[in-house]
């Protein structure tokens, strides 16, 4: 076999994994509330009601694709692949083994916060192309939160930058070899989690989408399959920030060798899953400018002194 | 900081509780005995029907989902030629049982009256009528009342007295 071919068959595998647990983490989501609100959530379908993302699917694949006529229509057609397009492509830089991986990069940290920063695009243009007062108050309240979060979460990362000496993640996931890093980088790790709910608009931070005041944000005016690109794309970008976490700061696929190491990346990221869900489960949404004022007066100050902090020891 | 976590914590030990969910096909709770559910209509002890046609609860019944018309057996007994009440207006305000001078349509704790035929939650006079006395035993209303049917004259009912003949002086 080719290496080439192989390539391929990596990417192709990849794609249809972080799919189909996208479609996965909607049924484990809602059965993961249920838990948590005393409730049982969906088991009819199938063993545990694993089958009910499917029986969704068919429901909203049937559903009528409405383009409201007052709409712009091409970026509106647009908005929803860009949601999914870029949070797709960040995977390609996560490594899930030491073998299993789309792009080595060595830039794959900046690549990853750039394409963060591009899927911000898909909110704006989806609340502005809706040509409709709350999907454009959705788009603006997207476009603060990514002012806020923009800013620390590219400095949070630069303390395990500094201290693997690399962009390149599996540089990074191989300087974790003796310690994790969230002992280490514990603010850092604290505050990229943050940033992480602030990118993929998760509750407590799904400011954008505040369904209990603005109907459901951006992406009000979507039916169809093109509110269900935006429905997968928030799944898929539960993922990508659950293994961007577990990449940086617990080591990636390292772990005590009776177990395989993509299992171990899987289970890691699994845990952050979970957390993002308990998240939901307990928190509520704060305004949009509290979150501007926390980001910016705690989150950004903490930052810097814990780059400060990190600099002087590196370099003592 | 701290209440958040804390927050956290609570929602997290709520998975190790009892759930509220009643799994409903499977399990169901007991409804009691006054429930106000699918009508019936009831017989009296002796077999008979209780309905005596007296259109109270057509009356009574705010939404018009009940229908009769009264008759008469050769006893000059009472009761009703059809009875059809429309479950599908029916709102189950329990109006009727109320309005029943004699016991005879009752509510019942049965609420599972789902049809795929709009037509089918139209309930004649056999799919209502029961066998039994419903939730009043021991009530026979032509035994109590002082109306006099074929077999049962004036003043033989129960608590009464025969009638006092008006034209003669003697007690």
């Amino acid at each position: 076999m080719s290496e080439t071919l192989l390539t391929i068959l990596i990417v192709v595998g990849i794609l249809l994994a972080i799919l189909s647990s996208a479609a996965l983490l909607i049924w484990l989501e809602r059965r993961m509330l249920g838990f948590w609100q005393d409730r049982l959530g969906p088991n009819r379908i199938g063993p545990f009601g694993i089958f009910q993302p499917l029986a969704d699917v068919v429901k909203i694949f049937f559903k009528e694709d409405w383009i409201p006529p007052f709409a712009s229509k091409r970026i509106f057609v647009i908005a929803p692949g860009i949601s999914m397009f870029t949070i797709l492509l960040s995977f390609s830089v996560i490594p899930f083994t030491s073998t299993i991986h789309v792009a080595e990069m060595n830039i794959g940290i900046l690549f990853f916060l750039a394409m963060t920063s591009l899927g911000s695009y898909s909110v704006v243009l989806a609340g502005w192309s809706s040509n409709n007062k709350y999907s454009l108050l959705g788009a603006m309240r997207g476009a603060s939160q990514m002012l806020t979060y923009e800013v620390f979460m590219g400095l949070s990362l630069m303390g395990v930058v500094m201290m693997s000496n690399s962009f390149n993640l599996e540089t990074v996931v191989k300087a974790q070899q003796g310690l994790w890093f969230f002992i280490p980088q514990f603010p850092g790790f604290v505050i990229f989690l943050i940033a992480g709910i602030s990118v993929i608009h998760r509750l407590p931070f799904d400011i954008p989408e505040s369904e209990s005041e603005l109907v459901a944000g951006y992406h009000s005016e979507y039916s169809g399959m093109k509110f269900g690109m935006f429905f997968v794309g928030e799944y898929v970008g539960i993922i990508m920030v659950s293994a961007m976490i577990v990449t940086l700061f617990f080591g990636g696929w390292l772990g005590p060798h009776f177990l395989p190491p993509f299992i171990w990346f899987s289970i890691k990221t699994l845990v952050f899953v979970l957390f993002f869900i308990l998240l939901r489960a307990s928190l509520p949404r704060p305004r949009y400018d509290q979150l501007l004022a926390y980001g910016w007066k705690v989150l950004l100050p903490l930052t810097l002194l814990n780059l400060l902090i990190l600099g002087a020891i590196l370099l003592a | 900081m701290f209440s958040i976590l804390r927050t956290m914590w609570v929602a997290f030990t709520h998975m190790f509780r009892k759930k509220l969910t009643v799994e409903y096909p499977e399990e169901k709770i007991p409804l009691p005995p006054r429930y106000r559910g699918r009508i019936i209509l009831s017989r009296d002890p002796d077999g008979g029907e209780r309905c005596v046609g007296c259109y109270l609860c057509a009356a009574a019944c705010p939404v018009d989902c009940i229908s009769l018309q009264a008759t008469e057996d050769e006893n000059g007994r009472r009761y009703p030629s059809f009875f059809r009440i429309n479950f599908s207006r029916c709102i189950f305000c329990g109006l009727c049982e109320e309005a029943c001078p004699t016991y005879a349509i009752q509510l019942t704790p049965d609420v599972e009256l789902s049809e795929y035929k709009r037509n089918n939650m139209v309930y004649e006079k056999e799919d209502l009528l029961i066998q039994g006395q419903g939730k009043y035993h021991g009530y026979n209303y032509y035994k109590v009342s002082g109306m006099a049917i074929g077999g049962k004259g004036k003043g033989e009912a129960q608590h009464e007295d025969a009638p006092i003949d008006l034209k003669t002086l003697l007690p």
